[in-house]
C-alpha cells in the first residue's frame, strides 16, 4: 500500500490556533502518513526557535471561554493578553495537553517537513537565525508539488 | 495478559497517548506486545484508530477505574 500523505498550510500565529497543525501533523505522522507543514504569514511565528511569544488574546475572540464574563473594553486593557495566554498555558497543562514546543519536537522527530514561506520571510523582514533549523523554504509551487498528491490537505 | 513492554500515558492528552504508543512501538519486535494505559476518554476510540490505520492488532482494551488499558501488538 502506497504511503498515504497529509499536507497542512498553517497560517496562524496565535496559541489556539497554533495547536491543530501540529496535534494533526504529529498524529498523521504517528499513523504512518508522509506530512508536509507549509507556514505562511502569521504561522510563521510557530517556527521561532523560541516560543514564548506565541499568545492567545480574548480580543475579537468572543468563543473563546473565560472564567468571568469580560467586557470588551477590560479585554483591552495592557497586560490582558498576557494574562489571558499564562492562564491558557495554565489550563492546558492541567490537562495533560502538550506544549507546543513539545509537539512541535514530536512532529520533527517523526520527520514531518517544515516549509517557510520565502515570500513572507521576506515581507515581513524576518531574520531566518531566529527560526528553527531543518526546516526548508519555499513557495506555492513548493507547496503544490507535494499538496497535489496527497489524501488530506488542510487551511489552518 | 502478557506483554513486552509498558507505557504510562495517565494523565496525556491527546495526541499525546497515539504518539507515544506510536514511538514505543518503534523499537518493539514484530509479535511483542506493548501494554498501554491511558487515562485519556478521547484514546478508547483513538487506539482504536490507530490499530486500525497502521495494522498493529489491538488486542485487548480493558477498562477499569477512570483508567484504559490496551494491548497493541506490533506487526
Amino acid at each position: 500500500m502506497a504511503t498515504k500523505k497529509m499536507a497542512i498550510i498553517a497560517t496562524k500565529g496565535t496559541l489556539d490556533m497554533a495547536y491543530p497543525p501540529f496535534i494533526l501533523a504529529s498524529t498523521a505522522a504517528a499513523l504512518g502518513y508522509e506530512v508536509q507543514v507549509f507556514f505562511t504569514f502569521y504561522g510563521l511565528q510557530l517556527l521561532r526557535k523560541d516560543l514564548s511569544s506565541v499568545m492567545i488574546s480574548p480580543l475579537a475572540n468572543p468563543a473563546m471561554p473565560m472564567p468571568v464574563p469580560m467586557p470588551v473594553m477590560v479585554q483591552m486593557l495592557p497586560g490582558m493578553e498576557s494574562m489571558a495566554t499564562m492562564m491558557m498555558k495554565q489550563k492546558l497543562k492541567k490537562h495533560g495537553v502538550a506544549s507546543l514546543q513539545e509537539l512541535r519536537d514530536l512532529c520533527l522527530e517523526a520527520d514531518v517537513k517544515f516549509i517557510a514561506c520565502q515570500m513572507t520571510v521576506d515581507l515581513f523582514e524576518f531574520d531566518k537565525s531566529e527560526f528553527i533549523d531543518n526546516i526548508e523554504y519555499g513557495g506555492a509551487a513548493t507547496f503544490m508539488g507535494f499538496a497535489g498528491d496527497t489524501d488530506i490537505c488542510l487551511f489552518v | 495478559m502478557n506483554f513486552d513492554k509498558e507505557l504510562n500515558a495517565r494523565g496525556m492528552s491527546c495526541p499525546l497517548p497515539i504518539v507515544k504508543t506510536k514511538k514505543a512501538l518503534v523499537d518493539m519486535s514484530s509479535g511483542q506486545v506493548l501494554k498501554v494505559i491511558s487515562t485519556d476518554t478521547g484514546s478508547l476510540k483513538d487506539m482504536a484508530a490507530f490499530a486500525e490505520q497502521t495494522g498493529n492488532p489491538l488486542l485487548s482494551t480493558v477498562e477499569e477505574s477512570g483508567e484504559y488499558i490496551f494491548y497493541v501488538q506490533k506487526k
